[in-house]
């Protein structure tokens, strides 16, 4: 083994494992509980990196359709209920804001104030999938999922549909028409992955609630915690920028 | 800059093989199945690894056998594309992208920066599994009916006109490309969370900044290619038309988001195998590597650059003049920094001590083929000429050259190099030396040809071709008989070194770099107490005076 | 690196945050439903764009942490933008014709 002298400044943390003190979770390739946590937050953040590229790729496609056919866009769009879409936007900024604060009742070992915020925030979660759902039905009723008897007629006779002529809708050509099936394919795909990756998080919150109540995170391990909410403000993120792209086009 | 002379050991093979290593520390099935040691999944990965490239290997040898007459005479056409295709998929998705680093680098990289083991274990055993789940479902499609859409999957032939099995092979791409992700990002936490004291970046063996170059590209590209593949799929099934034409979507989109990765892929595949050159080169001329900061950079370089250009593989396929104006143009440029690697590899042989054990043979191949490759890779990248070439026979033999000449070799030189490291035991020199030889051989005559045919204009992915493009057909495949003897031969006495092998000892080849200074085979926590780096890497000099030290040591014991 | 300076972000500056993206989102909707020309989906952007900010930096704890993760958040955001940009230069170009 290299019998060198150190150069190198050694770090306090590898005196304190020489002796021995270190608590159970701390793994044993980790010379510092410190390390460990820094390097958890890194591969969360790394994580979260792929996933912009994964979203980017659906917001790539969704920019050049949108581009191409805006017409089409803006008939969809007319077709989405923007009460329902600021109501989840705000729902999920709750649920992003009680997240926060879940993550600093864990720092401040605040094991009550932990579960409740992760309660709320897990309940705030199910509100925007309970509010999806509601939009999804909407959808699937006005025959407008794409490649199940996808329906035209709203497009091509504006006068028939509720939403199109509230919006004041002039008719659309059958080609332009035909492409509203590019904006709400993109509208399912790109909310329903959204939504999966919600379902993924209140299924984690609901184990964190679990673990939460018997003090799993309030005793000075808080990495979990803190890096769940960054997944989880991660997927508020994408609802802001899904929000204004699908919602909010030219409703004027 | 000078080699230094070499100080002979003491004889440590003569004890035998350590008896507390990572292989004999726990015995049983579990124990590997389960293990978070990343050397026994690097050690998983390379069975893996070697049994897909077995199969795909059959599936080249299939499409040789058919080419050797220019009727479709073996198979129908219909079956030539599945075997094609197979044959693609298995070797780019499980066998080059996973090649270098989920083997060796997931073996060496928390030796090389003096840790413990990877910073996230439990994800480097998921990577494994995700890897197996994807080639299960590959072997599922192969003997189900196989799909013929060219590794590519281009649209609108997959999402529309196919029934072949397209979902089971997404699925598995979707799967492998996880799996390459998830090993990415541990590799890049790794290196920036768990270098030993001293072992700055600019310390660190430029094997690791390749790997760190290609990790960055598949934390980055690979999702993009998901989900290019996650709209196909649902296409496919429930009619989600983001590239359907009659809705008004664009089949180009999928291309764009497809060769979004799969061109950074192909510097996946070729980093880390430069990275192994640097080490094998350096080693066997005992210099360090000439340029170290230049060939670091050029490896990060190569990284981000990748990302411009991949809209070279669509010159023909519909998009914009100016696009191919701007595609052509980035392209010229990313040649530049392999370019640079290339020529301080030559300088570091100038004026070393050169030796030409097998490694150092493969590494001689790589250099030779890997630049004919990227040569004709800037042929391709001019939008002129590749209007005449792609889909012909030359960007076949481009690709080969590159991967197989390239790539391949590097893998070759890798396993060779520290296949004393893994198993602590020497394989027979005159025997590797040979294979070495009758592979770059039977490599050249399989693929040269494939240029010409390219020129001549023999398109690819064909199963018949015009009666006088036969000559050259002959050829290739007799090489490709050649090729595929070169490559059972390591195999075979590989395995027999496992038993039969002479006990390597440390550091047989008297390289630098941390992994060598612990026992063959190393143990489970690889270092005893943690190392401190405190010298240059390739610093042969630090070497000697270490041998020097070890052998007073020994000598003064023994008074 | 072991972060030596955790700093602890507290709830002043959450509820401050929370009620900053609940404005943006406010003001987002009202924007959407006057008509500015080419300028709506630009500020329908530049809204979004400064919630996600917010987020990143407070919720997401980016202005206490690393330079690498900030290397990191950067990263991500630059290879989206050569994704898209080059993807669109592709689309937008073909409208161009030939030369």
């Amino acid at each position: 083994m290299p019998n060198s002298q150190p150069v190198a400044p050694v770090d306090s943390s590898l005196a304190a494992e020489a002796h021995h003190e270190h608590p159970t979770y701390l793994r044993h390739h980790f010379h510092s509980v410190a390390q460990q946590a820094d390097t958890a937050n890194f591969a969360m953040w790394l994580f979260l990196v792929t996933e912009v590229m994964f979203f980017g790729g659906l917001f790539t496609a969704y920019l050049v359709y949108r581009n191409w056919y805006f017409p089409a866009f803006v008939a969809g769009s007319h077709q989405l209920n923007v009460v329902w879409g600021t109501l989840n936007t705000v729902v999920l900024i709750l649920s992003s804001f009680t997240m926060a604060m879940g993550v600093w009742c864990a720092e401040t070992r605040r094991k009550n104030g932990l579960v409740l915020c992760l309660a709320l925030t897990f309940i705030l979660g199910l509100g925007f999938l309970g509010i999806k759902s509601i939009e999804y039905s909407e959808k699937i009723e006005k025959h407008h999922v794409p490649g199940i008897q996808y329906s035209l007629s709203s497009f091509l006779d504006p006068a028939s549909d509720k939403e199109a002529t509230a919006a004041g809708d002039k008719p659309l050509s059958l080609d332009m028409a035909r492409h509203t099936e590019v904006y709400f394919s993109l509208y399912f795909a790109m909310t329903g992955m959204h939504a999966l990756h919600m379902i993924v998080g209140i299924g984690v919150l609901a184990y964190m609630i679990f673990r939460a109540r018997s003090g799993a995170y309030t005793s000075g391990h808080v990495t979990f915690v803190e890096n769940f909410g960054l997944y989880w403000h991660f997927v508020d993120i994408i609802w802001i920028y899904l929000f204004a792209l699908l919602y909010l086009i030219s409703r004027h | 800059m000078s080699a230094s002379t070499l100080v002979s050991l003491p004889d440590s093979s003569a004890v035998g093989i350590p008896e507390d290593n990572y292989i004999s520390r726990e015995y049983g099935l579990k124990s590997w199945l389960l293990t978070q040691d990343h050397k026994r999944i690097a050690v998983l990965y390379m069975i893996s690894l070697v049994f897909f490239f077995l199969i795909g290997g059959i599936m080249a040898g299939l499409i040789r056998l058919e080419l050797l007459t220019p009727q479709s005479d073996l198979m129908s056409s219909d079956t030539y594309n599945k075997v094609f295709t197979m044959h693609g998929v298995i070797m780019v998705f499980l066998f080059l992208v996973p090649s270098v680093p989920a083997t060796l680098g997931n073996f060496l990289i928390p030796m090389m920066i003096g840790a413990k083991d990877m910073a996230l274990p439990k994800i480097n055993l998921l990577s494994w599994y995700l890897y197996i789940f994807g080639g299960i479902l590959v072997l599922y499609t192969l003997v189900s009916g196989g799909v013929d859409t060219g590794w590519t999957f281009t649209t609108p032939l997959s999402t529309h006109y196919l029934n072949t099995k397209v979902m089971s092979t997404c699925m598995a791409v979707f799967i492998a490309g996880f799996s390459s992700i998830f090993t990415g990002l541990n590799f890049l936490v790794t290196i920036h969370k768990m270098r030993a004291p001293g072992m700055t970046w600019f310390r660190l063996p430029l094997f690791v900044w390749a790997n760190y170059a290609a990790a960055v590209q598949m934390v980055l590209a690979t999702p993009v290619v998901a989900i290019a593949l996650v709209l196909l799929m649902l296409e496919r099934t429930i009619g989600i038309g983001v590239f359907d034409p009659t809705k008004g979507g664009d089949p180009l989109l999928f291309q764009h988001l497809f060769w979004f990765y799969s061109h950074p892929a192909v510097y996946i595949m070729i980093l880390p195998g430069m990275g192994v050159i640097s080490e094998v080169i350096s080693t066997y001329s005992r210099k360090r590597v000439f340029g170290y900061t230049a060939v670091a950079y050029s490896s990060v370089a190569i990284a981000v650059f990748g990302f411009f250009v991949w809209a070279h593989h669509m010159f023909i396929m519909g998009i914009s003049n100016y696009a191919v104006l701007v595609f052509s143009l980035l392209t010229m440029l990313v040649a530049v920094p392999s370019a640079i690697k290339i020529f301080n590899w030559a300088f570091t042989l100038y004026k070393g001590s050169i030796t030409f054990e097998a490694p150092m043979l493969y590494a001689f191949g790589f250099m030779g083929l890997f630049t004919i490759g990227g040569m004709t890779g800037v042929f391709l990248g001019s939008a002129g000429t590749d209007i005449h070439l792609t889909e012909t026979y030359f960007i076949v033999a481009h690709f080969h050259f590159v991967m197989v000449g390239g790539m391949l070799m590097a893998f070759l030189a890798g396993i060779h190099f520290w296949w004393p490291k893994i198993t602590g035991r020497m394989y027979p020199e005159k025997l590797s030396q040979m294979a070495a030889v009758v592979t770059f051989i039977g490599f050249n005559l399989t693929f040269f040809p494939q240029f010409i045919l390219g020129m001549l204009g023999m398109p690819r992915r064909y199963a018949s071709y015009p009666p006088e493009f036969q000559v050259l057909n002959v050829f290739s495949t007799a090489g490709a008989t050649i090729l595929g003897i070169g490559y059972l031969i390591p195999v075979l006495y590989l395995l027999w070194s496992l038993k039969y092998g002479e006990v390597a000892g440390d550091n047989p080849w008297q390289a630098t770099g941390l992994e060598w200074q612990t026992q063959s085979p190393p143990l489970t926590e690889n270092f005893i107490e943690p190392p401190i780096m405190d010298h240059e890497a390739y610093d042969y000099a630090w070497l000697d005076r270490k041998n020097r030290e070890r052998q007073k040591g020994e000598v003064s014991n023994a008074e | 690196m072991s972060e030596h300076t955790h700093t602890v972000v507290g709830p002043r500056i959450y509820v401050t945050i929370l009620l900053a993206l609940l404005l943006g989102t406010a003001l987002t909707v009202w924007a959407s439903f006057i008509d500015l020309g080419f300028w709506n989906p630009i500020i329908a952007l530049a809204i979004a764009s400064t919630k996600a900010l917010l987020v990143l930096l407070y919720f997401m704890h980016v202005k206490y942490s690393t330079n690498l993760t900030k290397l990191a958040v950067v990263g991500a955001i630059f290879m989206f933008t050569v994704l898209v940009s080059l993807t669109l230069a592709d689309y937008i170009s073909r409208a161009w014709g030939s030369w």
